[in-house]
Order: structure tokens, then sequence, then C-alpha cells
């Protein structure tokens, strides 16, 4: 089993990202897939927490994930609130959207520790291709690029599912663009 | 595995999934608050209502408090009508009295409630001592395990509330905020198979013009005991038609869920764990990684809590069953004693001059995640009494001081 925690603020779409994986992981990809928030009242701009856990048979766990193969962080400023590194396997693969790059973050001791890092400026990319600084599907497209956990075309096939038409195009363009990106880096 | 549905099923909320399924029975008449501690289910079923989704008419009503939104329903039911309402914690509590009145004038009221901690302290946050503070209430009670269990668990619900043999209200627990809120894959059924299950709400306990008759009315102390007695009788017969429509719904739709009491792993277990809700689910997990380890272990998943599997639990404490210790983790206290799902499955067990080896643990209040570890502590509290070492009775599981 594959279990995924993805940390964002109230409002920047963590949840609506893990729904998505484990959405395209499961109808899209033939496989197990489960996703959940982190329960309590929903405050926009708080630190929030998103989960998915993707498997081969069907998922019967009901407690919180503890121990993640994979951390997906939405917001950078997140790292000063609270520990993003907090369960992540040793061999397990940590997705930032930073504009610093992977060699200037690993001068930060704490990520000495993770062994696939990847560092990527979705802001930059969502103010290109969305028009606004939402990254969800961006770091989605990113993580997929870094873990390879799902096909890239369940995860449009998700989109398509999942958000409002007039957002379907765009999103698709963004989690592309940033999957090529991170592949053309990490081939 | 089902007949209704290629592919693995649709990825819905535990909320989504029990929305789909009051969609399908179509009750006539919906009644809520529309304000916390409701949530998203009536949400998504307002959806339905006003897209015309529903698969009859249905009339949702926004009322002033879940009292009132209880009160609403027994007054459609008294006409003749399907329905539904949903709640949590706080809203369940405010029903209390009219829940009693549902259940003595034998209107098939289902409910869904999303379990919440109880206050004060405040919390929004999950645990069972809502639905297990309403267990006198005379409502049957569910207790699911996922979103495919709330759904196929309500469609069940509606056809034993309404055989004219039973006529009980229903309550579909269903673990907040961990069910309600979990994206899964839930099959759901096609409405040609749903109406072969569950055929229209036919009753006589109804108000006509044409036979005139009064409801709901006030007995003097000459007949209330035997009218006490019957109600008593009939939560004895659901037990038989529980299993009954479980064994029927797995005829049409492939899945079932094994009337009161569900067990899992337990042909040779020694040490046995009884355990409500979701939490169920996480045991299974906890079982699997023992056994392989050799342990005799087996989880028993408590469906009703009433009508309370009491043969059930009797039948652990026979020489013949291979069960040495049972532990019961609850997720409600009643203060002054103990677990009430641990109280129940005793009580259950007892026979003069029968060993009974037993340990209940509470764990899960408002919210508190019961984790993996948590329950192998507790199957390794379970192995501890069976080696003869000592074992508070009573034990808190997952604090971090005491």
């Amino acid at each position: 089993m594959q279990e995924i925690r993805w940390h964002g603020r109230g409002g920047n779409g963590a949840f609506t990202a893990a729904r998505l994986l484990a959405l395209a992981a499961s109808v899209y990809g033939g496989r197990y897939a489960q996703a959940f928030p982190s329960f309590g009242p929903e405050r926009r701009g708080a630190p929030v927490l998103g989960f998915s856990r993707i498997d081969d048979s069907p998922i019967r766990d009901h407690s919180e994930v503890a121990d993640c193969d994979c951390v997906i962080v939405l917001d950078e400023t997140l790292m000063s609130a609270l520990d993003v590194f907090k369960g992540l396997k040793a061999n397990g693969a940590m997705v930032l959207n930073s504009a610093k790059t992977k060699a200037e973050l690993q001068k930060d001791e704490r990520f000495a520790g993770v062994k696939n890092l990847t560092a990527l400026d979705a802001t930059s990319i969502a103010l290109d291709v969305l028009k606004s600084p939402i990254v969800n599907t961006i770091m989605l497209g990113a993580a997929i690029a870094a873990t390879d956990m799902i096909a890239v075309a369940d995860a449009e096939s998700a989109i398509d599912e999942l958000m409002p038409r007039h957002l379907t195009e765009s999103n698709k363009l963004a989690l592309r663009a940033a999957y090529d990106k991170v592949k053309g880096e990490n081939p | 595995m089902t007949k209704t549905q290629k592919g693995k099923g649709r990825f819905l909320s535990g909320n989504e999934a029990a929305a789909e399924a009051v969609r399908l029975c179509g009750p006539q008449v919906i009644a809520a608050y529309p304000i916390t501690p409701q949530t998203t289910l009536m949400e998504k079923l307002s959806e339905f209502v006003a897209a015309g989704e529903m698969s009859a008419p249905c009339k949702l009503l926004l009322v002033e408090s879940e009292h009132s939104a209880m009160a609403a329903v027994m007054g459609a039911a008294m006409m003749g009508s399907r329905v539904f309402t949903a709640t949590s914690s706080q809203g369940l509590l405010y029903m209390c009295e009219m829940l009693n009145y549902v259940s003595g004038s034998r209107f098939p009221v289902v409910m869904a409630n999303a379990n919440r901690g109880t206050a004060t302290p405040w919390t929004i946050f999950g645990d069972q001592r809502d639905s297990f503070a309403m267990r006198d209430s005379g409502w049957i009670q569910f207790y699911v395990e996922s979103g495919q269990e709330a759904l196929d668990t309500i469609l069940q619900a509606y056809r034993i509330a309404e055989l004219p043999d039973v006529m009980l209200p229903v309550m579909v627990n269903i673990d907040g905020f961990t069910l309600p809120h979990t994206y899964d894959l839930v099959q759901v059924p096609e409405q040609k198979a749903v109406d072969a299950f569950l055929p229209a709400f036919k009753t006589f306990n109804k108000l006509s013009l044409e036979a005139p008759k009064c409801m709901s009315f006030a007995y003097g102390p000459d007949y209330h005991l035997e009218s006490r007695c019957l109600q008593q009788k009939v939560f004895d017969e659901a037990v038989g038609v529980i299993e009954r429509v479980d064994e029927e719904f797995y005829g049409l739709f492939g899945r079932r869920y094994h009337g009161l009491a569900d067990t899992y792993r337990c042909e040779d277990a020694e040490l046995v764990l009884a355990v409500t809700g979701s939490a169920a689910g996480t045991t299974r997990v906890v079982v699997d990684k023992l056994r392989a380890e050799g342990k005799k272990v087996g989880l028993i998943k408590v469906r009703c809590l009433r009508p309370f599997p009491a043969k059930f639990f009797a039948s652990l404490n026979s020489p013949q069953n291979s069960c040495k210790v049972l532990g019961v983790l609850d997720r409600n206290i009643s203060f002054g004693l103990e677990g009430g799902l641990y109280t129940d499955a005793k009580a259950s067990m007892y026979r003069p001059g029968a060993k009974i080896n037993t340990l209940g643990f509470v764990a899960g209040l408002g919210g508190h995640d019961v984790s993996k570890a948590d329950i192998e502590v507790m199957f390794g509290k379970l192995a501890n009494l069976a080696e003869g070492k000592p074992e508070e009775e009573h034990q808190f599981i997952g604090m971090r001081w005491a």
C-alpha cells in the first residue's frame, strides 16, 4: 500500500488533490484507493491535510495515516508552522512547491534525509497557466512524475470527472506542464 | 461480485454513498435541521431533491430543530409516507424525546446518524457516545464499517423497518468524521434492483378519513406493561428478520453483512476483539498482521446494538468455542461503569459456573484516532490475560498520561 499526505492551506485544494489522486488510481487505474481530509472545521488559510491510500486490494484501514510513502507540500510557508517531514519513510518521496532549486533546499539539513526530493515552482506555473495561484493539480502532476504512482492520463480523466467543466482544460494543461518539467529534470 | 454494476464502482464519500441509498429508496418526505451538526449527507440529498433525481417525488422540509425534524417525519409517517432524516451528536440528543414517540407508535422511520461525541467538552469529532446514549429509545441500531456498508445498510433498513411484522424505526450509525468524509469505491445499485428488493411502503398504521382512528395516544397503567412486552417481542422477531433480509440482499446484490454480528478469522481464534463501526476495518488489518505472526486472533464486528447479538456472545462462552479471552472496544463510556458494548457482551455471555475472561477497552473518544498500534496493544493485553498475567478489567487505550 502507498500512503500519501498532502499539506495545504484551507481553500487551496489540497483535499481535492488527494481525491483526484485516489479517484485516478481506483476508477481509472483499476486499483483500490481511499481519500480523506484532516477531520475538523474548515478554515480558509489554516493548515490542512489531505490523505490518499492506494493498494492492489480493498482498503479496510480507517486509522490515520502514520507513515508516508510520499509527502506533497503545496505551500512552502507551512514548513515553519508544522513538521512536514513527520512519518516520511526512509525511501519516501517529498514534493515541495518552492522557487528554490533542489540543491538550494538541501542546504537545509531537514532535507538531508529525504531520498527522493522534488522542488517545483508550482506557483509560477499556476499564475502562467491558470492565471491564479492554485497549485493543487500542478503538484499532483509533479508528484506523479516523481513517483509514477499512477498514470498521468488517469489523472487527466479524474480532473474531467471531478472538477467544474470550465476548469478542466486549464488544469489538465497545468498538470501536464508540471509532469513534463519534473520528468525532464529527472528522466 | 455485484450483479448490478460493471467495474469496481464510483468514488464516493460515506455521506454521498448514504445519500445515494436514500435517493434509491425514494422517501416521500425528508425533514432536517439544516445547520450544524447536520452533515453533507443532507446537502447531497437537497441537491437530489432540487434536481428531481430522487426515485420518487419528495418533499424536503427544513425545520427549526432536530426535535422538530423527528416530529415532522413522524407526522408524515402517520399519513403512511416513507420518510428519512439525518443528524449527528447534539442533534441526536435533542431528538431524544421524539425518538421514543416514534418507536412507541411503531413508525418505520429510517435515520442516518454521523456518530460524534457529545458536549461538554464541546466536540465536533467522532465517537459513539451520541447513539449509545439513545440505546433505550426503542430504535434498531446498526453500525457500519464503510461507505458501501452505509449504502447497503440503509437499503436493508427500509426493508426491515417497513415489514408489517416489524414496524420499528432504524438508526444507521456512520462513524464521523471518519466514514462520512472518506472517499472510497462504492457500488451504487440500479434502481430496478432496489425496487425488486424494497416494495412500495404500505401500512395500516396510518390516519385515514375512510377509517378514522386515534394514534400515539396515552395508555393508563392497565395496558402499559403488556404494550411494552409486545415492543420487546418485536425486537426478538427482528433478530431473524435482520438475518433474513441480509440473505435476501446477498442474493440480489452479492454483498452481505451477516445479520447482527460478523466474524473475521475467528474459526480457531483464542484472542478475540469485538468492535463496532469503522474501527472494525482497521482491526481486520491488525488481525491479518498478527495472524501472519502465528497468533490466533480474530475480530467480531458488532453490527447491531439493538437488537443485541446476545445469542452470538453466549455461544463464545461454550466449551466448544476456541475463544479464551474476549476484548471489547468501546468508543463510548457509561460513566460510573464501563463501555456500553462491554456491559452488554459480558451480560450475554454470563452463565452460572462458566468462566468468562474479558477485558473492556475505551478508545477513540472525541475524534482520537484508533490506530493499528492501539489495537495491537489491546490484543497484547488479551494475550497477557490468557497467560495468567494480571490486567485491569477496564482500560483506556491510547492515552499519553493518566
